[in-house]
């Protein structure tokens, strides 16, 4: 039965899917029980994945779609699953999250997708599938198939937002076809070059007709990079994820924010170390090593800048993910498995801590009705357990102590120290500060701002905030979610020794 | 002609053709969807981006004597051989030994069926957020969209 | 933009084509890709394996079953973001109002339709059915399928057209199709094999392990056909009448 779990994670929530739509507009209440459902099953079952995995006596799980053996002398005809304890972790954070966040859609969906709520649980289950599969694919053509369905799928989600929302949804249309096609492009050059589009075995045959030196390979990495990098929100080509992220409806950007960059951040290491390997990527004779980790300074650099600049909280939050992208993209880039563990542990404990924060931003817009920074006036007394939670993830996202940010950052920093690569390091230190003052702004606000309370100047759209009687909590379906984000922040704060170590034992296979 | 051109023409352009259409193809589809102001003209671009891709994958798997990839050794298929090769047809048939060189390599017709359905997949949702986009603002050409949106702008 | 735009473009493209100096030229049998084991192995065993002469079929509904699996899904996705997106549910809540008036084409064009569209749909079955023989299959047969509710709409008018394939039972068509795709998986994972792996069936189908896995394709590519003839037209329907429904073009 243990040999079936990764495809039987993919097709819990397949079918709920298909449920979801079965069921109709006329009932919002069951598709939300069914989709609830299937995703708790699909965690359940990756959680056990994990299980499966961490006995020494399995590790790798590789499971060929349609019992094809490498019949082809030794080359895989069909198609692979490849499920490591890299994998089953993030497979576990995406089905967990969805889960999660399908308790906090429980009342929002009806109110922000009026009418539309089973195509709203078809299209993230489906999603959910899409993650999933890209985490556990070893065929790099079937990797663009499922990268398009997380792409489809969200871009569906985005546009069931406002006019703003359609309008970026428009653009991620555009850059993500285009990032999209350069994978595509890079994957053909793989092929012309190897004859086969198992991940394993092109890196075989790259290594043994030492096609390293090939301009077309190395064009091909490029691609594929660009592509990857496009997806993830990489510094220059971040324009479509701030406003996609922040006028989509509240429980899409929930969902999508913590999860589809990080697991791009995870396509990109595995690209990097098991597709192309490692003498490839990190050897002498290309120049990118050290363009990258610049590159990754300035994402860093101009992501906690731009986000100083935003006064709009789910703007502001936007641009930290695009500051979080260059810290990972930056780890992996440094060339020794502290980094590379660091960039991985950080996947993990971002979801965890942009979960944590988009989900208290999110009910604080919703109770508030304003978004601005000066929403958060007093509000440590009027939604207290709320604040609770948002502190946690803030003081997460600064890096202190015992949250995971910190030990992540101390991760990629002890990387970046051990390679040598300073302005790494300062740059690391330097989105620390500026994340201390984005946050303790706000907490200022949040402790001693004016009692005032009522806001004449309430936007008339969102009736459930209540100007007149005070600020009310939400409901438990809201902050239950809530909850669970800030105890997985700390969680993986307390249990990073463990999980680092899985993490380098995992990672220090492929550096040799 | 220079020579060194001549050469050159006739060593990187003459037999490698299909890889200079298709790039020139993806160019134009990449400058449209770069460029254009008009989202249904950066629309027409991503199909021209996407069929230049199509075309780059399907001229993979083309062989000089290949037909198509369908085995054709047997039944009523049978006369499509050409005289020459039945004598060695029916021998293969004898020891069922296929001859890969008469085949395309069907490898990158599948892929490209796949990729073909994701465009038209693309293609109809990007077309339905610019219907969408028509709606709320009453404009196709991003210049004037980005106007209305600005604070001062009239809306 | 316009300056920045070329200069990206001309990078890419320079790019692209400085890598064409080591790939094989055109039509070269022996190239990597054409003269690998992968490629080899399909051309030559394809036949032998799954009894099936049309090794693109093959390839795609066995030996790579998942990828077409999730085609089939981006399809189902397309259909139901374009409503997620687009569709307007105001005013028609369960019953969509009909616009009387929409009498479609003139006489002539609707008599030739009237012709014509058996003979489109019986072409359309064939191609689903015979897709392991000649080219052919179920994205190819069920485009043609949708096709010919898209002519009927376009001839004698949407809500015509809607009375024979309403909404509800486009969406009951796309999900049964994917149902039937999975589900036949996943009914190979009962009887003990891999998900998609067909040769277990051969315990319920008749004929050896070889011969199921040929069936197998057929039903497949089945499921295939009723997703993709039921969102082409939910696809037009959509986009033609900007999300309500109401009338055609």
């Amino acid at each position: 039965m243990t040999e079936h779990f990764p495809i039987l994670i993919l097709l819990v929530p397949l079918f709920g899917a298909l449920i979801v739509v079965l069921l109709g507009r006329e009932r919002p209440e069951q598709c939300w029980v069914t989709s609830l459902v299937s995703l708790g099953i699909s965690s359940i079952i990756s959680l056990f994945t994990i299980i499966v995995v961490f006995s020494d006596k399995v590790q790798t799980i590789r499971y060929r779609m349609g019992g094809w053996e490498p019949e082809a002398n030794g080359y895989e005809v069909g198609i692979e699953l490849r499920v490591d304890i890299l994998a089953a972790l993030v497979v576990f954070a995406v089905t967990f999250v969805g889960f999660v966040n399908t308790i906090y859609s429980k009342t929002r969906a009806e109110a922000e997708v009026q009418g539309k709520v089973p195509f709203f649980y078809a299209l993230i289950q489906l999603l959910i599938v899409g993650l999933c599969g890209i985490v556990m694919t070893n065929d790099a053509f079937n990797l663009y198939v499922l990268i398009e369905i997380t792409s489809l799928t969200s871009y569906a989600l985005i546009a069931m937002g406002n006019r703003r929302a359609v309008l970026s949804s428009f653009n991620y249309v555009i850059m993500g076809t285009i990032g999209a096609s350069f994978y595509l492009l890079g994957v053909g050059y793989l092929y012309i070059k190897t004859g086969t589009l198992n991940i394993d075995d092109i890196r075989m045959v790259l290594g043994n007709d030492n096609l390293w030196e090939h301009q077309s390979i190395v064009v091909a990495f490029i691609f594929i990079m660009l592509g990857v990098w496009t997806k993830m929100a990489f510094f220059p080509l971040h324009g479509w994820l701030p406003n996609a992220y922040a006028y989509a409806p509240s429980m899409t950007g929930t969902f999508m924010a913590p999860l589809m960059t990080k697991v791009m951040v995870y396509v990109m290491i595995r690209v990097m170390l098991w597709l192309f390997g490692y003498e490839f990527v990190y050897s002498g004779q290309h120049v990118w090593k050290e363009l990258i980790i610049w590159m990754s300074v300035l994402a860093i650099v101009a992501g906690s800048l731009l986000a100083l600049a935003r006064t709009d909280i789910k703007k502001m939050l936007t641009y930290l993910i695009v500051a979080e992208v260059g810290y990972m993209v930056g780890g992996a880039w440094l060339g020794n498995v502290t980094g590379q563990a660091g960039a991985f542990y950080h996947i993990l404990s971002d979801a965890a801590m942009t979960f944590c924060l988009f989900i208290a931003a999110s009910i604080i817009v919703l109770r508030v009705g304003d978004s601005r920074v000066n929403a958060f006036d007093n509000l440590f007394r009027k939604m207290p357990l709320t604040m609770i939670g948002f502190t946690v993830g803030a003081l997460s996202m600064i890096g202190l102590p015992p949250t995971c940010g910190f030990f992540s950052k101390w991760y990629l920093i002890s990387g970046g120290i051990e390679a040598g690569q300073w302005e790494y390091v300062c740059a690391l230190i330097f989105s620390s500060l500026v994340n201390a003052i984005i946050f303790f702004r706000i907490f200022e606000r949040a402790y001693f701002g004016k009692i005032a309370g009522v806001k004449e100047d309430l936007s008339p759209s969102d009736s459930d905030a209540n100007p007149d009687t005070g600020i009310k909590e939400v409901p438990w379906s809201m902050l239950v979610p809530l909850f669970i984000a800030s105890g997985f922040v700390l969680l993986l704060g307390i249990m990073n020794r463990t999980l680092f170590e899985w993490i380098q034992t995992a990672l220090e296979v492929m550096n040799t | 002609m220079d020579p060194i051109i001549a050469n050159f023409i006739e060593e990187n352009i003459v037999p490698k053709f299909n890889y200079w259409i298709y790039v020139i193809l993806m160019m134009i589809g990449l400058y449209a969807m770069i460029t254009k102001n008009n989202l249904i003209k950066k629309l027409i671009g991503m199909a021209i981006f996407q069929t230049a891709i199509i075309l780059f994958y399907v001229s993979i798997g083309v062989k000089e004597d290949g037909g198509i990839p369908i085995i054709s050794h047997h039944g009523p298929d049978h006369h499509q051989e050409t005289e020459a090769h039945s004598e060695a047809g029916s021998e293969n048939l004898k020891h069922n030994i296929i001859d890969k060189d008469k085949y395309a390599n069907p490898l990158p017709h599948v892929l490209m069926l796949t990729a073909i359905v994701v465009g038209v997949s693309t293609l109809g949702l990007a077309l339905a957020i610019s219907q969408r986009i028509h709606k709320s603002f009453g404009t196709l050409e991003e210049d004037e969209i980005l106007n209305k949106l600005r604070p001062g702008g009239h809306d | 933009m316009k300056v920045f735009g070329l200069v990206a473009v001309f990078v890419v493209g320079l790019l692209l084509l400085s890598a064409t100096q080591d790939f094989p030229s055109w039509g070269n049998p022996r190239s990597a890709a054409s003269d690998g084991e992968v490629s080899s192995f399909y051309i030559e065993k394809t036949e032998a394996v799954t009894k099936v002469p049309n090794m693109v079929t093959a390839v795609l509904a066995d030996f790579r079953g998942y990828d077409t699996m999730f085609e089939t899904v981006v399809i189902f996705i397309a259909g139901i973001g374009i409503i997620a997106v687009l569709r307007n549910f105001e005013g028609s809540d369960s019953s969509i109002d009909y616009d009387n008036d929409d009498n479609g084409a003139g006489l002539l064009a609707r008599f030739t339709c009237s012709l014509i569209l058996p003979f489109i749909q019986i072409f359309a079955l064939y191609v689903v059915a015979h897709g392991h023989h000649s080219p052919g299959g179920g994205f190819q047969g069920g485009v043609m399928l949708g096709a010919s509710y898209i002519l009927l709409a376009l001839a004698f008018g949407l809500s015509k057209a809607k009375r024979i394939f309403s909404e509800r039972r486009t969406m009951i068509f796309a999900v049964v199709g994917i149902f039937i795709y999975v589900g036949w998986g996943v009914l190979c994972l009962l009887l003990g094999g891999e998900f998609l792996n067909y040769s277990v069936l051969d315990s319920i189908l008749p004929g050896d392990a070889m011969m199921a896995r040929s069936y197998s394709m057929l039903v497949v590519e089945i499921g295939v056909a009723f997703t993709v003839t039921a969102i082409m037209f939910s696809m037009y329907s959509n986009l033609s009448t900007r999300g309500r429904l109401s009338k055609g073009l």
